[in-house]
């Protein structure tokens, strides 16, 4: 490894999830560098998702350790890990439907917001001032990912396109230090998918560690500092983009060994 | 706008003892006013966190007793050689200790349910208040079983011997519920407008993607259920020292089950719902009554007027008046997108 150990964010070592007798990750072993852009890809059915449920708190690893800057993540709830820092998307669209788009942000501003019970019954005027705050805090985001003008709408008015846009302000709005995006471009168009990939180069600005899964190879090889590959559980790979891309054991992965041998 | 109309809206409640001078209408009108305040207390946790308490009546039924009990006294015998008695408290300190019990078995509650939601919650609801009923009718010595608490004191406020407010007579019982209720009203409205209350929207609507971004699932349950069964405790007690007689009977699940339809057929989630439902539901009965249809045929109308609501109006009352009323707004603005607005009224 070129990246002294100081750098690493989040280290995952030998994580293994297990589905009853499907063996979904095996020994995972990877990091995460602070501020780099770190794809996991890997065919449909590789593990991906399955890593992300673990590292958030979603399942329990049957194997192996999570840690989050010092932090053992094992055994944590969702909502400890995002108090840490680490802050997933889901890979099935996932917003709060039958509310307003600015709603779903102020969801996603709990941890920011500092109310107490006790202040919230007594109408304490602080409360009031942190909603404005809140408010104007979520507009700001809204406007970060272009959704400015859909404040006041359903979200689910939304097209599909932007309540992908929804999720990541949601996830954003929980100021993450780590953020974990699983597939956020799948069913976009070219040009939708083009302006993500400028909202993803502005959270890089914020300084925030990205953790992206995605099969939009154009993208992966465009946005990614480094790559790792996994395939059936296992990873097969995990270098830069350029060495990846020109992996034979991810080109197999990926294509099947009959384009492989047909190219050879 | 809906400032002045809220205005209105108080101003003609207050004055109802001013111009009504039938004390029978007075009496169905607190006894509505207190069921409505135990439906808003219901539709905390069932609106908001989407979470059904069938025996929301228990944290009624306790507020009742608990305050009952502190102003009349007791001597109960916890072993047969170790008696524990306590003199008669004032009233005001016995309301106050009914809410403050009702809020604390329903912290209990929402530790021991939440554990397990949904399914899970309406059981353990359900059986939680069929112990307490059993409780209170079988610990002869001290509710009266069925014999009931008879005289229970009414509440006196002020300064004795100087100057005191008797809440004996309905005009001054139907202020107090009047009060009673419209604080719990602001309480829910500023709970569900800020941190706590997203929370719990949140995780009504998306319970991963709350967590997702730090919403503890249990800390805000539980706060809802601690609210919530503080203010059906705060109903319990206003009605104690009203009816001033109490019975195991406050713990039927008939009660559980009114107040159940009245957050439904007014609105689950919206701030008006259940006052609305409360109000029709409350009012209906006697509607019926001077109406001359029997007693029989009342539930059966009861139950009618609630299907014909969930079957027509599946969100409630409010939230249809709400939308058609915005829908028409739109329609006479035509540079608002009327399909956005409408669709975000309909929560
Ligand atoms: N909750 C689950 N129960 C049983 N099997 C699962 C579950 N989640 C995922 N799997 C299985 O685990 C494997 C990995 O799935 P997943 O992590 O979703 O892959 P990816 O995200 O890389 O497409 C698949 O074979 C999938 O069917
Ligand atoms: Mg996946």
């Amino acid at each position: 490894m070129s990246q002294s150990p100081a750098s690493a964010e989040l280290i995952v070592k030998d994580l293994t999830i297990r589905f009853g007798g499907l063996t979904a990750v095996e020994g995972m072993t990877f990091e995460v560098n602070r501020g780099e852009v770190l794809s996991l890809i890997g065919p449909n059915g590789a593990g991906k998702t399955s890593a992300f449920n673990a590292i958030t708190g979603y399942i329990q690893a049957n194997g192996g350790s999570m840690t989050y800057q010092g932090t053992l993540l094992n055994g944590l709830k969702p909502n400890q890990i995002a108090e840490l820092g680490l802050v997933r998307t889901f890979q099935k669209t996932s917003v709060f439907m039958g509310q307003t788009v600015l709603d779903n942000v102020l969801h996603g501003l709990h941890l920011v917001s500092k109310q107490r019970p006790l202040a919230i019954i007594f109408g304490l005027p602080s409360v009031a001032r942190e909603e404005m705050e809140l408010a104007a805090e979520a507009h700001r985001i809204l406007g970060f990912v272009g959704l400015s003008g859909r404040a006041d709408w359903a979200a689910s008015s939304l097209p599909y396109g932007e309540l992908r846009l929804l999720e990541v302000a949601i996830a954003l709005a929980a100021k993450p230090k780590l953020l974990l995006l699983d597939e956020p471009v799948s069913g976009m168009n070219p040009s939708e998918t083009a302006s993500f990939m400028k909202i993803l180069a502005e959270i890089r600005k914020l300084d925030i560690t990205v953790l992206l899964v995605e099969h939009d190879m154009k993208m992966v090889m465009g946005v990614s500092d480094r790559v790792v590959c996994l395939n059936q559980g296992k990873i097969i790979a995990n270098g830069s983009p350029a060495e990846i891309q020109g992996n034979p054991e991810v080109i197999r992965a990926y294509l099947g060994e009959r384009y492989v041998r047909a190219q050879g | 706008m809906k400032r002045g109309l809220t205005l209105a809206w108080l101003l003609f409640l207050a004055s109802v003892p001013l111009w009504l001078d039938n004390l029978y209408i007075l009496h169905v009108l607190i006894m509505t006013g207190i069921f409505v305040i135990a439906a808003m207390s219901l539709n905390l946790l069932l609106g908001y966190t989407g979470q059904l308490s069938l025996g929301h009546v228990a944290f009624f039924g306790i507020g009742a007793y608990v305050s009952s009990l502190t102003t009349l006294g007791f001597s109960v015998h916890l072993l047969p050689d170790w008696q524990v008695s306590a003199d008669p408290k004032p009233v005001w300190f016995g309301m106050l200790l009914g809410t403050v019990v009702a809020g604390l078995f329903g912290w209990a509650i929402g530790r021991l349910a939440f554990k397990v939601r949904g399914a899970y919650f309406v059981i353990v609801t359900i059986s939680f208040a069929e112990v307490i009923r059993l409780v209170a009718l079988n610990w002869v010595e001290l509710t009266q079983g069925p014999m009931a608490l008879n005289n229970i004191p009414y509440l006196r406020l002020g300064i004795p011997e100087v100057f005191e407010v008797a809440f004996l007579r309905k005009p001054a019982n139907y202020y107090l519920v009047l009060a009673v209720g419209i604080l719990c009203y602001i309480i829910i409205r500023r709970l569900v407008k800020s941190r706590a209350g997203r929370a719990m929207i949140a995780l009504r609507e998306n319970e991963p993607l709350a967590s997702s971004v730090g919403v503890d699932v249990t800390r805000y349950l539980v706060l809802a259920t601690v609210v919530s069964a503080a203010m059906a405790g705060a109903a319990g007690t206003l009605y104690a020292h009203y009816v001033r007689i109490v019975d195991p009977d406050v713990f039927l699940f008939i009660y559980t089950v009114t107040m159940v339809i009245m957050v439904i057929s007014g609105g689950k989630g919206t701030l008006a719902g259940p006052v609305v439902g409360g109000i029709i539901f409350g009012l209906l009965p006697e509607v019926l009554r001077s109406a001359r249809v029997p007693p029989e045929m009342q539930w059966v109308v009861y139950g009618v007027l609630m299907i014909l609501v969930v079957y027509f109006l599946p969100q409630g009352i409010v939230p249809a008046v709400r939308d058609w009323w915005l829908s028409r707004r739109a329609a006479d603005a035509p540079d608002v997108p009327a399909e956005a607005t409408t669709k975000a009224a309909s929560r």
